[in-house]
């Protein structure tokens, strides 16, 4: 790329040709470091990459911590030469955090807990968010704000009503506590999960069920033969979050279930004392220690992780086409 | 479903039975609850084996919280400091972060994937562990010697939220999972004709953050903001949290003092909310006057 008039002249001869020279070439690096428009200078492409690996680190940093130190063994975890890779895997620690958490056992019970009242949040929700979404009744605004007020109700103010309440009902202990608030779109951020449904549905052109209509459908019929299948996205997101923020919640579940379940985030609320009563008694004496108890978190975490895994390119998704938001 | 209605009538009918199951929820698990929970925050509540025991108190659960009891305001105001300093973190960066996975690059699909990964892991307990074993904390930030000038130049009541805050840095960015999506959300809405159009006259994207991105994704601002305090005071596990389930089943206090704390409890996160969204009007105001309008 080398200007015609610039190799006619010797080098040097003019002060103004000097400095077109140099304006010229600053230009260019300019326009190569940021970019003509917008984001294609690769200076800023630089920062981008190198802060999204940073930040990305950053995040994963307990994950990796975690995966680590459960296959250390003891020595590893006490030898300040070991960083990040044991030598040797431990595979003991997961075989031991699995006897101690009651794993089977315990996963059940939190499947049974997570699942369930997720069903019922994201079909109900998902009923009351068409209502919101697309049909005009008298009172719809003031019964929407009501819903949107409830979000920022904590739980800890109508948690012991509602505890008196299922107590009453004798459906302490059982997982229905958390199912038949979710089967009427409250239960835990009920709110939230409808508004993102509204959102999600009030893209979706009002043609689309006029035609449904006019071809003789129902509204119950248009919802579930047009709606649904093309609100994938949402519903997955709605499970996914509903599934994860019931498998997480250790408050409720330890005031509804009480001892006659017991999750598996409740389990590792008990570790150690559980670690103690099965493997110190014997002859052999080992002492829980960091390895076995991350051991166990990791396999807490890893039913939510394989979900994820499966489930992640669905929230990009509700992200692109709809916007989460809305207006 | 033939009823012979005139069409209005017909979809308010429709609307009404849809939206009807949430209707029923909220009286039975929300209207009802809130109403008792503040009827029992004026008495004292006692369990027999014939029922709830209720005599009336007046304030005077109330009075015990501020003035009796020995840990409750104490604990309350601690929370709440360390909670309202993790706020705007929250905020600030899961603006940056969507704003980077909103570039075009590679692997976008990868970043996105670690940066919402947080939403499915923050449980209380698997926090708190992570915690105990110092995952939570880069080691760098102890190394470089930031606690340390903490400590020495600020006072007590100011660096201990501080260093509180640096001691759970990744866990506090772990909350921002769903901020992220908002704002990411937020930032696909903005018209690429705009960017385009500035790009060409010159704007620098340093200028584009400030003048265009920025006041487009205000309102959503807002939204994570009341999100995030929800969130953060909702869902963490703290002393408060602790002490007002411990009171629900101790002879001396009771259901009806612990829903009192609750109350109380809620109050202060109300009068957050409203300090918070104040503050951000009082902001957008200003920014206004700034620009000459």
């Amino acid at each position: 790329m080398h200007h015609p008039k610039t190799d006619e002249r010797p080098l040097g001869t003019g002060r103004t040709g000097w400095r077109k020279e140099a304006r010229r070439w600053t230009d260019k690096t300019k326009h190569l470091l940021w970019g003509r428009q917008g984001n294609d200078g690769l200076l800023l492409k630089t920062v981008v990459y190198a802060l999204l690996v940073i930040v990305g680190f950053v995040y994963v940093y307990p994950l990796l911590f975690m995966t680590s130190q459960s296959f250390k063994s003891l020595k590893d975890l006490l030898d300040p030469t070991i960083g990040w890779i044991p030598r040797q895997l431990e595979w003991s620690n997961y075989t031991q955090a699995w006897h101690v958490l009651h794993y089977m056992q315990a996963l059940g019970t939190s499947l049974l807990n997570s699942v369930l009242p997720a069903i019922a949040q994201t079909v109900s929700c998902a009923i009351v968010g068409y209502g919101f979404a697309k049909y005009k009744f008298p009172g719809k605004t003031v019964l929407f704000a009501l819903m949107l007020i409830t979000f920022v109700v904590p739980k800890q103010v109508v948690m012991i009503p509602t505890f008196l309440m299922f107590k009453e009902y004798h459906m302490l202990e059982t997982p229905l506590p958390f199912i038949v608030p979710a089967l009427f779109a409250q239960g835990l951020r009920g709110a939230l999960f409808v508004l993102i449904f509204v959102q999600f549905f009030r893209t979706i052109p009002d043609a689309l069920e006029e035609a449904a209509q006019i071809d003789g459908a129902g509204a119950l019929k248009t919802f579930y033969r047009i709606i649904l299948p093309i609100s994938v996205p949402a519903v997955v997101v709605v499970f996914l979050f509903s599934m994860v923020w019931h498998w997480n919640e250790t408050y409720l579940s330890s005031l509804y279930l009480g001892n006659a379940m017991t999750t598996l985030p409740q389990e590792l609320k008990t570790f150690n004392d559980s670690f103690k009563a099965m493997y110190t008694g014997g002859a052999k004496i080992t002492d829980v220690n960091e390895a076995i108890r991350m051991a166990g978190t990791l396999l807490i975490v890893l039913p939510l992780l394989a979900l994820y895994l499966f489930a992640q390119r669905y929230f990009t998704q509700v992200v692109d086409k709809t916007g989460l938001t809305g207006e | 479903m033939k009823l012979k209605l005139n069409k209005p009538r017909r979809e308010a009918l429709i609307g009404y039975l849809l939206v009807l199951p949430w209707i029923v929820g909220f009286l039975l698990f929300m209207a009802y609850p809130l109403y008792f929970s503040l009827f029992m925050s004026f008495h004292k509540v006692a369990i027999t084996p014939y029922g709830i025991d209720t005599t009336f108190r007046g304030w005077d659960n109330y009075k015990d919280a501020f003035l009796t009891d020995p840990d409750f305001i104490q604990k309350l105001l601690l929370f709440v400091k360390s909670t309202v300093v993790m706020i705007p973190i929250v905020i600030v960066f899961s603006l940056f972060v969507a704003l980077l996975i909103n570039q075009p690059i590679r692997g976008r699909q990868f970043f996105r994937a670690i940066f919402f990964l947080p939403v499915v892991i923050t449980s209380g307990e698997v926090v708190q562990e992570l915690f105990a074993q110092g995952a939570a904390t880069i080691p760098l930030m102890d190394q470089s010697g930031v606690i340390a000038y903490l400590e020495n130049n600020l006072s007590a009541t100011w660096s201990a939220p501080l260093i509180d805050v640096i001691n759970r840095f990744i866990l506090i960015l772990w909350y921002s999972g769903v901020q992220i999506l908002i704002f990411l959300a937020a930032l696909q809405k903005v018209n690429t004709q705009v960017y385009e159009a500035a790009a060409i006259d010159g704007a620098s994207p340093w200028v584009i953050f400030w003048k265009i991105t920025l006041p487009e994704v205000k309102p959503f601002i807002l939204v994570n903001l009341i999100y995030t305090t929800v969130d953060l005071f909702t869902n963490t596990f703290s002393d408060v949290i602790k002490l007002i389930q411990d009171n629900m089943f101790q002879v001396g206090t009771g259901f009806g003092y612990s829903s009192a704390l609750a109350w109380i409890f809620f109050a202060v996160i109300l009068l957050v909310l409203l300090l918070a969204v104040w503050l951000f009007r009082n902001r957008e105001k200003t920014a206004y006057a700034g620009s000459g309008r």
